[in-house]
């Protein structure tokens, strides 16, 4: 028998070495210094600055609120396969509120929070981390708490299946910049609807308490179903200039993926809620920066260390 | 139709040669080569103690994730806590081949009859502690395993090539968290200090006992499961980690380290084998919650892996959806 081997033995010694090496390549991430380095950030003509920013805004913070919930599935779920793809959906999202938040901060510096002057927080982590509940816009499916997997997978399929709709639409924004945020979101929310959507299957047509969970989880998030398709003033304004996508008008696309997945689950729509159940006062929403009371908590946790120091480096 | 040829039944004697063969000339064991049962017994034991730490070990770091100050730092940290789920899935899979399923090493884990590395018994304070845990602990990591590249058993040993290469990674993440906190403010300088003094010594305790005092060290030796001692690593990485410690900045608490001209090598103080032992013996300051938190994870998760099974058992092909009851056409197997 030769003398196989798989590798040099010496192959492999090296890999703590190099690490005062300035090697500006190593580290995953270390490109984000500024994502939106050599994209041309020129605010469209006829585009009222602080209406992109303001939209941008939206679609970021349903993304990073969303994303911080389901990071918390980290060494948390069912298998190691669910945990590898709800952190995988989470750093997908993550990567879209950077990119969303970066472009807000470009479209309109006024809406970036202050800090002392020396401060080196860049304008991503101003708006994530100094910026209060009420000033953040996102939809309040991303927020409410976690529930179980079963919720976690209806949150999922209801959001992604929303938001897929409306970034395939945002692919021909009049902003470059828009533009191409959503055709690289289009990839990774497509994956996290399919993901969701064998889930649903699944848990539909595994055991009894796998479906009465799922049917509870439904029940759970639709009364926040019917806000995804609201149009707000600011997505109604970007819409009309050619840089948003009015939610309005993806609402039928959006309800017949549902009803594909739930006829092929065997599960019944729930009733609609009671009006009241869906808005906060006055019919305000969380596009206005209404939300429920969950958003405080997971800001807290989300901005207690950056806002400890305002003056760090990270 | 090709013919397979009746194999010679070879006699114990001579397929413990053949292995020793093997072993000798430091190639591969594998899965469906014959070994001697103490082999397999002692690589089960190995890589799933390895597997455990990987998952135990997304705790200490993935308790950060939702107050991570930076959303690029977020994205990191993230990201390396879903790379130790992948690194416990290789090593699963590779236990898997000894004949040993995931489903059953998890329950020796989380009832307590199998170990994970002590280190993550330890509780992490400050955000600094994630830069220190890339550096110092993945750094540790990185010198007791990379030598487990070239291990006897071929499916560790591959896990291990993938699993350096991402540790690594990691361990230059870490360093350059503490790098740019250096850099920072008077309080992030201070955190990184406090966090290097506390990691300092159950770093060293890593690479285990002493070498008079470590039973298992000989036999795996000689199996060429394991390649150095741990005397041997402990050394290496003190020697890797001191001039790293000068280029950021901070000093390690240990009064007794000192470059060795003569040996070429730094001499240091021991770490107190006493708390050690008390860590391995399950009374650290975290062994209970990290156990706890595993066992509750998989315990909640069961229904989710009941449903996938009565689902993957039923095909999923009946799509004739009786919308009228709660019940699905899987078989049960609650």
């Amino acid at each position: 028998m030769p003398d196989v081997r798989t590798h040099e033995p010496d192959d492999h010694d090296n890999a703590y070495a190099g690490l005062l090496v300035n090697d500006a390549h190593w580290a995953f991430g270390t490109d984000f210094e500024d994502p939106l380095a050599g994209v041309d950030t020129t605010v469209p003509d006829g585009v009222d600055p602080a209406t992109l920013a303001t939209y941008c805004l939206m679609l970021g913070d349903d993304a990073l609120v969303l994303s911080q919930r389901l990071a918390e599935w980290c060494s948390n779920a069912p298998d190691l396969e669910e945990d590898i793809a709800l952190s995988n959906i989470a750093l997908d999202l993550l990567g879209q509120a950077r990119l969303l938040l970066a472009r807000a901060a470009a479209a309109d510096g006024s809406q970036v929070p202050t800090l002392p002057d020396s401060s080196p927080v860049p304008d991503e982590d101003r708006l994530a981390f100094f910026r209060d509940a009420p000033q953040f816009r996102n939809v309040r499916l991303a927020e409410v708490p976690g529930g179980d997997f079963a919720q976690t997978v209806v949150r999922i399929l209801l959001f992604s299946s929303w938001r897929l709709a409306l970034l395939d639409r945002l692919n021909q924004s009049r902003d470059a910049v828009l533009a191409a945020v959503a055709a690289k979101a289009v990839k990774e929310l497509t994956y996290h609807r399919d993901f969701a959507g064998r889930w649903f299957l699944t848990l539909a047509r595994g055991t009894d308490e796998s479906r009465r969970r799922l049917v509870a989880g439904l029940d759970a998030l639709w009364p926040f179903w019917t806000e995804l398709f609201e149009t707000h003033d600011v997505e109604r304004a970007a819409a009309r200039s050619g840089v948003g996508v009015d939610p309005a008008d993806v609402a039928a696309d959006v309800e017949a993926v549902l009803d594909q997945v739930l006829a092929a689950s065997g599960v019944e729509r729930p009733a609609q809620p009671p009006h009241a159940a869906d808005h906060g006062r006055d019919g305000r929403t969380g596009r206005d920066g209404e939300h429920t009371e969950a958003l405080t908590a997971l800001l807290a946790e989300m901005q207690v260390v950056a806002r400890a120091h305002p003056g760090g480096q990270w | 139709m090709p013919v397979v040829a009746e194999p010679e039944q070879e006699s114990e004697a001579q397929l413990e040669a053949r292995f020793e063969a093997v072993i000798n000339r430091k190639d591969r064991v594998e899965p469906r080569d014959w070994m001697p049962d103490a082999y397999r017994r002692t690589l089960v034991r190995q890589v799933a103690q390895h597997a455990h730490s990987e998952i135990i070990g997304m705790q200490p770091e993935g308790a950060w994730i939702g107050r991570a100050p930076s959303l690029r730092r977020k994205a990191i940290l993230l990201a390396k806590v879903q790379d130790e789920a992948g690194h416990g899935l290789y090593l699963y899979s590779a236990a898997e081949t000894l004949g040993v399923s995931r489903q059953e090493l998890t329950e020796m884990l989380i009832s307590g009859r199998q170990k994970y590395s002590s280190i993550f018994n330890y509780p992490t304070l400050s955000y600094a502690d994630v830069g220190t845990i890339g550096w110092l602990v993945d750094g540790a990591a990185i010198c007791n395993q990379v030598p487990l590249c070239r291990t006897s058993f071929g499916p560790y040993g591959r896990a291990m090539i993938r699993i350096c290469k991402e540790e690594s990674f990691h361990q230059r993440q870490g360093y350059e968290l503490l790098m740019t906190m250096m850099r920072g403010t008077d309080e992030q300088r201070a955190m990184v200090q406090e966090s290097v003094d506390r990691f300092w010594w159950p770093s060293l305790m890593m690479f285990g006992p002493p070498d008079d005092e470590s039973p298992n060290t000989a036999r795996s030796m000689a199996w060429g499961v394991k390649t150095h001692t741990n005397d041997e690593l402990r050394q290496r990485f003190v020697d890797m980690t001191v001039p790293q410690a000068k280029a950021l900045g901070v000093t390690l608490p240990d009064p007794e380290l000192v470059w060795n001209e003569e040996r070429g090598a730094h001499d240091f103080g021991q770490p107190d084998w006493d708390e050690f032992w008390d860590v391995v013996k399950g009374n650290g300051p975290c062994n209970a919650q990290r156990v706890a938190h595993r066992k509750k994870a998989w315990d909640d998760g069961a229904w989710v892996r009941e449903a996938a099974l009565a689902f993957a058992a039923g095909d999923g092909s009946d799509t004739s959806s009786d919308t009228s009851s709660d019940t699905s056409d899987g078989p049960r197997t609650a």
